[in-house]
């Protein structure tokens, strides 16, 4: 038997409410499976399941809000048998089942769940019970009430507070520093150009695609770059999960994760770049997407900046800027000349590396984005 | 608003196109002679995307050389009619 929790979905998301199970009791799942929905400050996500297993048990019914960690159900091991567990599990008399959602609340209220009656599955205590139990006066026989929700807040206000949270978050804890390297793109712009002329339209090249491979590439070099400071300590990255920035037209922004840049063709990279952006702004992302990003890449030259500075997501260590690639006068071999340039920024955080390894990896960068034909 | 035998309503069909990536946009308040790309704010994905619901719906090739010359509505209106006869 184990545990499905609910996964962090990133730093701006402690909570979420589950909207759908997409599985029941006694269904087989596979690892990354999408086994439930639930919305988030941001977007509704598909949660996935992380390791095979059979249904045993929901605990959470659609509607409640619950914190990440939350158990969310429990599943039976690949050859487990049904029933054996159960009976062991199975709730001693006079004890209350209850959500840790519910259990949580039921605490910080002084809320006595032994006298509640749930209504959750298999008759478990859910938040609502226990909001009925509050303003339900003690020992009143009125039927439980769930008092009226407070107005869902506007989606766009939520997001812009997850957002400020996290980016306020980011600013307290972690001593950023800025790297600034204005890059010669006259190659890769020549080399695209001569590749997606001879493609039809659905088939050609974004030069952010360029970029997004480039920076993989580089990270091989910098481990220290991209990962996770979590609990005191910096984890190294396994695999080059680019949080591409993609900011919705109704406004906000989220950086889901592009998986195993390094490793993928440019082809490969953008059909999934492609499918990532629409699927971000149809509000239809999976928990991985959200919670894998090891760095996260912006591109803000689409709107005409010349350089992006930019506030690294927690837990990540690292934030990589591109501003507009653009004609701008050059100096190459002792002669002025007009040259396409972009400026490549990094924000990079002094717990896990320093100024020094921040420009050795944007002068990879630069060397890569010299060399398109072997990204 | 310029109509032809061929494409009654070229202009409707390329503002359909674009509804989809944009579904803000006003069909009143597009300019014809403003640069479509700061009007609508498209990104270089979205341009694409545009460019390619172009191609699909309307049967055109668009080779990316010509890209630079479709900075307004009204050059892109331009562009299709030379392009469908």
């Amino acid at each position: 038997m184990f545990e499905f929790k609910l996964p962090s979905l990133g730093a701006d998301m402690d909570e979420g409410k589950l909207l759908e199970w997409k599985v029941k009791p006694g269904d087989a799942v596979r690892k990354g499976q999408v086994v439930a929905i639930v919305d988030t400050s941001k977007a509704a996500v598909d949660v996935e399941i992380w390791q095979d297993g059979t249904v045993h048990e929901l605990l959470i019914a659609p509607g409640e809000t619950i914190p990440v960690g939350t158990v969310l159900a429990t599943l039976l091991e690949p050859g487990e048998k049904p029933g054996a567990a159960p009976t062991a599990r199975a709730p001693v008399a006079g004890r209350q089942r209850i959500s840790p959602a519910a259990r949580k609340r039921a605490e910080a209220l002084g809320v006595d769940v032994a006298r509640l009656k749930g209504s959750g599955p298999g008759g478990a205590l859910t938040l609502a019970d226990v909001d009925a139990a509050v303003a339900t006066p003690a020992g009143s026989k009125a039927p439980a009430q769930v008092p009226a929700k407070a107005v869902d807040a506007d989606k766009q206000t939520e997001m812009r507070r997850a957002i400020a949270a996290a980016m306020s978050r980011s600013k307290r804890e972690i001593p950023h520093y800025y790297l600034l390297e204005t890059i010669p793109m006259a190659r890769a712009q020549q080399w695209l150009a001569g590749i997606n002329a001879g493609r039809p339209i659905t088939e050609r090249l974004l030069m952010a695609v360029l970029q997004l491979k480039a920076v993989a590439l580089a990270l091989t070099k910098y481990p220290d770059l991209h990962g996770f400071f979590r609990d005191g300590r910096f984890e190294p990255a396994a695999a080059a999960h680019l949080g591409v920035a993609i900011s919705l037209r109704q406004g906000g922004l989220i950086a889901p994760a592009l998986h195993e840049v390094d490793k993928k063709p440019l082809d490969q990279l953008m059909r999934e770049l492609t499918d990532l952006v629409k699927r971000t702004r149809a509000g239809s992302l999976r928990s991985s997407e959200m919670s894998d990003p090891t760095i996260t890449v912006t591109n803000l030259g689409e709107q005409g900046v010349e350089s992006v500075v930019g506030v690294i997501y927690p837990p990540q260590v690292a934030l990589v800027g591109f501003g507009r690639v653009a004609l701008r006068p050059w100096v190459e071999d002792d002669a002025l000349c007009v040259m396409p340039t972009v400026v490549a920024s990094l924000a990079a955080d002094h717990r896990v590396s320093d100024g020094h390894r921040g420009a050795l990896f944007l002068a990879e960068l630069r060397a890569r984005l010299q060399q398109p034909q072997d990204l | 608003m310029e109509k032809t035998a061929a494409n009654p309503d070229l202009r409707g069909k390329v503002i359909a196109i674009l509804g989809s990536i944009a579904p803000e946009i006003e069909e009143a308040e597009l300019r014809d002679d403003h640069p479509l790309r700061q009007q609508v704010d498209l990104d270089s994905m979205d341009w694409l995307n545009f460019l390619i619901g172009i191609s699909e719906q309307l049967n055109v090739s668009i080779p990316e050389a010509d890209y630079g010359r479709l900075v307004t509505l009204g050059d892109l209106l331009d562009y299709l009619r030379t392009k469908l006869g």
